[in-house]
This record gives C-alpha cells, structure tokens and sequence, in this order.
C-alpha cells in the first residue's frame, strides 16, 4: 500500500496524463464537438504540464516503481519531456488544421494524450511486459490516428497499413520477449542482466527479434516499409506527430533495452545496431532522390534521420546513447517544423504536398520560403545550423566508439540526402510561376517559426546546455 | 502415453488446419479453418498444464474474435480469387522467411537443452497447488498493478478507436425517446375542427 | 500429470464428436447414389441463373457492435481470475479492479454518449 502512494507520487506526470484521456472523453461525449477546441487547449496543456514535471522532478537515483513494473530516472525525465513538448506542438498544429478543414473532433485530443501516455510508459519500462504494454498503448493510439480521414481512401490506407505491419512487428517483440524470458527466467531488467550472459544463444535471438520489433517502431530499414505509405496517407498534422515523439520514445526504449539489460552482450546486438543504422541511412538517403510527394520526401528523410541517431548507439558506450539522445532534441523540432510548412502550404483550397506545388513560394511568400530554407538547411546538416551539430556529435560518437566505416557510410548518405533538401530548395527560389497560394495559417507558421527558431540559433547557442543535460541523464541511469 | 496421443493429435491438428488457412480457396472456410487452429491451441495449452489460458483462448479466441473475423470476411465484398492472384509471386519470399524463422527455431530448440539458466523460475505450479486462475489473481491486481490498469487504457483506446472510425449517424432517423413519448399531452396531439356539413376540412 | 485425468471426458468427447462428423460425411460419400449429369448439378434458382455471389456488404453497424462486444468479453476475461483470489489480494485487490472496471465505464458512457449502442 506504501509503495502504492509513492509510486503514485512519482508516476504524476503519467497520472495527469490518464486522467486527461478520461475526463477528457467524458467531457467530449456531452459537449460533442464543439469542444474539440477547448479540450485540445487543454490536452496541449496537459501535455506540457506532463513535460515539465517529468523534466523537473526527478529523482537523484533512479526509483523503481509498482513493485519495478516502471522506473524513473533522470534518462527517462528527460526523454519525457522532449515527448511530451513534441506532441503538445503537434497537437496545436493538428486541432488548428482540423478546424480550418472543418473535420475536428474531440478524440484528437484524447487518443494523443493516450498515445503520448504509451510512450511514458515506453521510456520509464523497467520489464518486459511494461514494455510490450507501452508500445502497444501507443501503437493503438497511432492506427486509428492514421486513418483519421475514415472517409479518404489514402487515410484508410495508412491506418490499415500502419496497423497490419505493426501488428507483425508486436508480435516479433512479442516472440523475442518470450525467448528471453524463457532463457533468462525472468520479465525484469535487472534479473535478465544478471542472467543474460549465461543465455546462450537463446537470448541473443530474443535480444534480435525484439529489435527487429522495435527498428519497426522507429523506421529504420529494412523494417521501414510501412513508413512512406503512413506519411503520405495520413493527415499532415498527424505525420508530423508520427514523425516526432513516438520516434524518439521508439529510441529512447532501445537505448534502455540496450544499455540496460543487455549491456553485458554489447557484441552481440553491436552488429545488429551498426546494420540497421547503415540500412537506414543508405536507404532514406537513396530513395529519398526519387520522390515528387513532399510528406514521402519527408518520411525517407526521416527514415535516415533513424539511422544517423542510431548510428552512436553501435559502439556500446554509454556516450553513443548521449549522443543519439542529443541528435533527437536536435531533429525533432526541425522536422515538426517543416512539417508545420506543409500543413500551412495550400494552394487553390487543396493541400499543396508536391514538390512542384512549392514553385514560386519565393517571390510570392518570402517569410515561409526563408523558414524552409533555414529548416531544409538544418535537417542538411549545413554548418553553422543545429543539424550540422547533431550530426557531428553522433559522428564523433561513431568514430570515438571504433566504428569508422559506419561513419563513412553514414557521411556518405549524408551527401545525397543534401541532394534532395536541395532540391526542394531549388523548387522554392528558383522555379517560377504556380497558382496563387493561400494565406498560412498562423498557428503553423508560428510552430514552423518555432522550429526554425531552434534550429539557428536557439539549439546551437544552448548546445553545451543541452549536451550537459543529456550527459547527465544518460550518466545517471547507465 | 493418453497425453502424448492427445499431444501428437493436437499438434498435428493444429498444424494442418494453420496450413488449411492460408490454402482454403473459400475465405470463410479458412475462417473456420482459424478457429479449428485455435481450437487445437487450447488443447496443447491444456497438455502444458495452462488451463485458464486455455479456457480464454475458446472463450475470446474462438467464441468472439473468430466471429468478428466472420463478419469481416462476408462484409469485404471482394473478390478473393482475384486477391490470390498475386500469392505465388510472394511464395518465395513468403518461403525464404519461413526458412529463417525454423532455423531460428532449431537453433533455439537445440539451444534450450544446454542453457540452465531461468529453469526453476519457469515450472508452473504443479498439481495440488493452486489453480491456472488462481495463481494469476493472486498476482494480476496486486503486484502487477500498473499492467493491468494499462491493459484497461488499452481496451479504451480500442472502444474510441472503434467508435472513431466506424460510427456515422445517419441524418432523419427517427429515433424513440420514451421521455418525449410519455411527456406528450393532448393539447399537442389532438386538434379539434369544426367541420361544417359540405364542405370538408380545409 | 495427475490432473490431466480430470480433462479425459473432453478427450473422449472431442473424440467421439469427431469420429460421428467424419463418419457420417464418410457414409454419405461411400453410400449416397450419386450420378451427376450437367442438368442437374446446374444453378437453378427458381428458373434463372444466379444473379451474383451470395456473399455481399453487411453494414458496417455490425462490425461496431461485434467489436464492442469483443472488448468487453476480454474485459469480463481479466474479472475471471478474481471469483478465485478475492480472499487473497483482499480491499487492494477489489480496488484494483474497481479502477480497472472504472476506465471502461468511462468508455462505456462514452460509447452511450455518442450513440454507438442505437441502433438506427
């Protein structure tokens, strides 16, 4: 009963947020939705509230709860508040789009809280089963925001997509979580440390088919078929949220797994991480060149993106996780910002979403142009903007953790992938002429203008800042 | 020896109509085909001591899920031969990750004889001692707590997602509403007209 | 393996319920006449062709119900254990399980809310 109330007492940013899902569907059934406004008002703030008490109240050691179900660390506050900030800005942009097309509803809201909830609880698992319910609490919330335009075949499509795939891939960590529970014994973290060096190969195959279940999460290649399809079909506003904090709570977890259970059989899941690092990189990269749609340009993009921040992870020190760590809060604000653009892009009443839609933006919008051009840049990796430092950071990580070909690939996709962030550039500043653009809506653009912000200069000025919290954070719990 | 038969019997079972599943050339038969497979699961539950499982595997499994999977397969008006067409172009993909997975399997199966480790923590509670159900209750709403309240978001998020996505209210139906019904006096509902001989009602 | 024993009369059944399908399809297979010509094995329904498949859209309000009915029935599965454990996991336990049954009651009304539980 004791360890109840003070799990409890801990576990009040996860509180906050069930209790919002409920109240919130309550509220929502009476008022219908006319309310969808005010409770998206109150589910950002919620989730900002979330953010910032994970973020500021953590504890000085970690502190295992539920009888170890869950654990709270400073690895787990901080990867929290990054979650929650995300969503909360992909929520505004998404309650904000929904009015102007006149499709909102009041469980927008709801199921995004529920599914941010999910990736608490993804961040803070502490055993096996903890885990596989956070991932799917979150998976669940993210098909049926996939389908959102239940009457748009292309929505259906994603969420039918996103929902067959992901099955697949719950049930591969699934399969995985019952190897290592049968060869170790045990669903905690801290008894399958102890047990996972005398596991033989059994557990190595758990260990890769949880991988293979989580890289699904994450989009890295080659369990990155899922993705395009889902960013083009669902809703923009919703890509932008499936772009951002259920990336970041997909990595965070691995990092966990990682670092955590199986930090003893580092060779063994080394490879594996270098792989799918590489895959991911040389795939978002290449295929990235041969895309018109601006949102599949986007999901290739962030599919590399995968890649470069699991690229530090490889090496097994504890500095790759703070480097990866570093590259999200780096990336994260960056692609909701171009993704903020993509949403406030309409043209003649439809969603301008090809590249050719972006001609004349120059001459016609000179603030949006200069946006994309400084987020386009960013996600580039052109020094002197935020992106450049994300990259060098993960890269160092490689090269300091012996992986030197892993950071030739990855400079390599780097290369190309600037191709394509040029290309669009291209579109914008050079090519004339397009049809009459409307006016942005100001919610995006001030998102967009938020994203833009910190990647030149916010995020560059408070990089040691940053860099220092993440250290902490990771030095803390590993 | 009865349990070995029953074991053989079951496993066989199950893997043929597994097979049955993905071959049946009619959808519904392979619907029933499913349920025959989890059928059989049960049974091997059963064999392996893990009766509630078992028992929820004919309750939710057979009796609710495979009825669903009925529904869907009459509700999707398409055609299935059509849908088969491109099957034996996955074949060998299909067959090549099937190959990796038994390796994998193999490997694993021939592993298990020499890893030791975890061996006490997994023998179920043996006969005499408690029940399936019971063991787990003992532990389902104390010590896992936190799983199971989840579990129960889990099953929200489904009811939202289901009502979200499929819900539509056609306009100008007519729906009973007792309240309006009962509330209904005679002044609303009776009028009477004077009707002059001759001349009808106007 | 003692317990098993107290499973043989579903052994027994299943076998016998089995052998009683497969035997009468096996009789009616060996034994029935059977000597099809084209006349009679054509479609006749009441003198046309069959107009199309018999399989067709069922609205999708079937769907919606069979699925909230679905999850209550894993709901009631997870109350099952708990006809057993009461006297062990005691005022926490029966707690416990009252929050759990509260979320779904908060689904509940929301279900009756939105009018999902009417059928028009």
């Amino acid at each position: 009963m004791s360890d109840l109330i003070y799990s409890l007492s801990w576990a009040q940013p996860e509180l906050w947020l069930a209790g919002f899902a409920l109240a919130g569907a309550l509220v929502g059934a009476w008022v219908k939705d006319r309310g969808a406004g005010l409770l998206s008002g109150a589910g950002c703030l919620v989730l900002i509230v979330a953010g910032v008490l994970a973020f500021q109240f953590q504890p000085r050691t970690a502190q295992t709860l539920f009888g170890g179900a869950l654990v709270i660390d400073a690895y787990a506050g901080v990867a929290k508040a990054l979650i929650a900030l995300s969503a909360a800005a992909t929520l505004w942009l998404g309650a904000d789009h929904f009015r102007r097309t006149n499709e909102q509803r009041f469980e927008l809201p709801v199921l995004t809280v529920l599914a941010v909830l999910g990736m608490f609880i993804m961040a803070s698992a502490n055993d096996l089963i903890t885990l596989y319910v956070g991932v799917e609490l979150q998976s669940l919330a993210a098909y049926v925001l996939a389908a959102w335009r239940r009457d748009d075949a292309k929505s259906s499509e994603a969420g039918l997509k996103y929902f067959v795939l992901g099955a697949i891939s719950s049930g591969l960590l699934l399969f995985g979580a019952s190897y290592i529970y049968g060869f170790t014994g045990s669903l905690r973290f801290a008894d399958i440390a102890a047990a996972a060096p005398a596991g033989g190969v059994g557990v190595t195959f758990g260990l890769v088919l949880l991988l293979c279940g989580l890289a699904f999460k994450v989009s890295a290649a080659p369990f990155h078929m899922w993705t395009p399809d889902v960013y083009e079909g669902a809703p923009t506003p919703i890509t932008a949220f499936f772009a951002a904090a259920p990336k970041l709570a997909a990595l965070v977890l691995i990092g966990r797994v990682l670092y955590g259970p199986f930090a003893e059989l580092t060779p063994q899941w080394g490879q594996v991480i270098a792989a799918l690092a590489a895959l991911s990189m040389a795939v978002g990269a290449v295929a990235a060149l041969l895309q018109t749609n601006l949102k599949r340009l986007m999901a290739y993009s962030s599919i590399a993106n995968m890649g470069f921040a699991l690229m530090p992870l490889a090496s097994g020190d504890p500095a790759g996780l703070t480097a990866a760590l570093l590259y999200m809060a780096i990336y994260l604000p960056t692609t909701i910002g171009v993704f903020a653009l993509i949403v406030a892009l309409r043209r003649d009443g439809r969603a301008a979403e090809e590249i050719d839609d972006l001609a004349g933006l120059a001459a016609r919008r000179p603030f949006m142009a200069a946006l994309f051009t400084i987020l386009m840049f960013s996600l580039a990796g052109i020094p002197p903007l935020a992106g450049f430092w994300g990259k060098w950071v993960v890269f160092m990580a490689a090269v300091r953790g012996e992986l030197v070909w892993l950071a030739i690939v990855g400079g390599i996709a780097a290369v190309i992938a600037a191709a394509y962030y040029l290309r669009v550039l291209a579109a914008i500043w050079f090519k004339p002429g397009g049809a009459a653009l409307q006016a942005p809506s100001a919610t995006a653009m001030t998102v967009a203008f938020i994203g833009a912000a910190l990647s030149f200069p916010i995020l560059v000025l408070a990089l040691g800042w940053l860099e220092r919290v993440a250290n902490t954070a990771v030095g803390a719990s590993f | 020896m009865l349990a070995a038969i029953a074991f053989y019997a079951m496993a066989a079972t199950a893997i043929v109509s597994a097979f049955a599943v993905i071959s049946a050339r009619n959808p519904v038969h392979s619907v029933l085909f499913l349920i025959l497979t989890f059928f059989s699961a049960a049974g091997l539950f059963v064999l392996m001591g893990a009766e509630f499982l078992a028992m929820l595997l004919v309750v939710v499994y057979v009796g609710a899920v495979a009825v669903l999977f009925l529904f869907v397969v009459m509700m999707l008006d398409v055609d299935f031969v059509e849908l088969r067409q491109g099957f034996l172009n996955y074949l060998p993909v299909g067959a090549l990750v099937a190959l990796a997975l038994f390796a994998e399997l193999g490997l694993v199966a021939s592993a298990a004889g020499q890893a030791g480790a975890g061996r006490a923590a997994l023998s179920l509670g043996g006969p005499g001692e408690v029940t399936n159900a019971e063991a787990i209750g003992r532990v389902l709403y104390t010590d896992y707590l936190l799983v199971f309240q989840l579990a129960g978001l889990i099953l929200f998020v489904a009811m939202l997602g289901a009502i979200v996505l499929t819900l539509r209210h056609r306009p100008g139906v007519k729906r009973q509403d007792i309240a309006k019904q009962v509330g209904r006096r005679r002044s609303e509902g009776v009028e009477l007209k004077d009707v002059r001989p001759g001349q009808g009602i106007v | 393996m003692s317990y098993l024993t107290e499973y043989l009369p579903i052994l027994i059944f299943i076998a016998v319920a089995a052998a009683l399908g497969v035997g009468f399809m096996l009789a009616a297979w060996v034994l029935a006449p059977s000597n099809p010509d084209p006349e009679k094995v054509s479609a006749y329904e009441c003198g046309f062709n069959a107009f199309d498949d018999a399989r067709m859209k069922f609205d999708v309000r079937f769907y919606l119900v069979s699925i909230l009915f679905i999850i209550f029935d894993l709901e009631v599965a997870f109350l099952f254990p708990l006809t057993l454990s009461l006297d062990d996991v005691g005022v926490f336990g029966f707690w416990s399980v009252m929050a759990f049954l509260g979320v779904l009651t908060v689904g509940f009304v929301y279900e009756w809310k939105k009018g999902a539980l009417e059928w028009e």
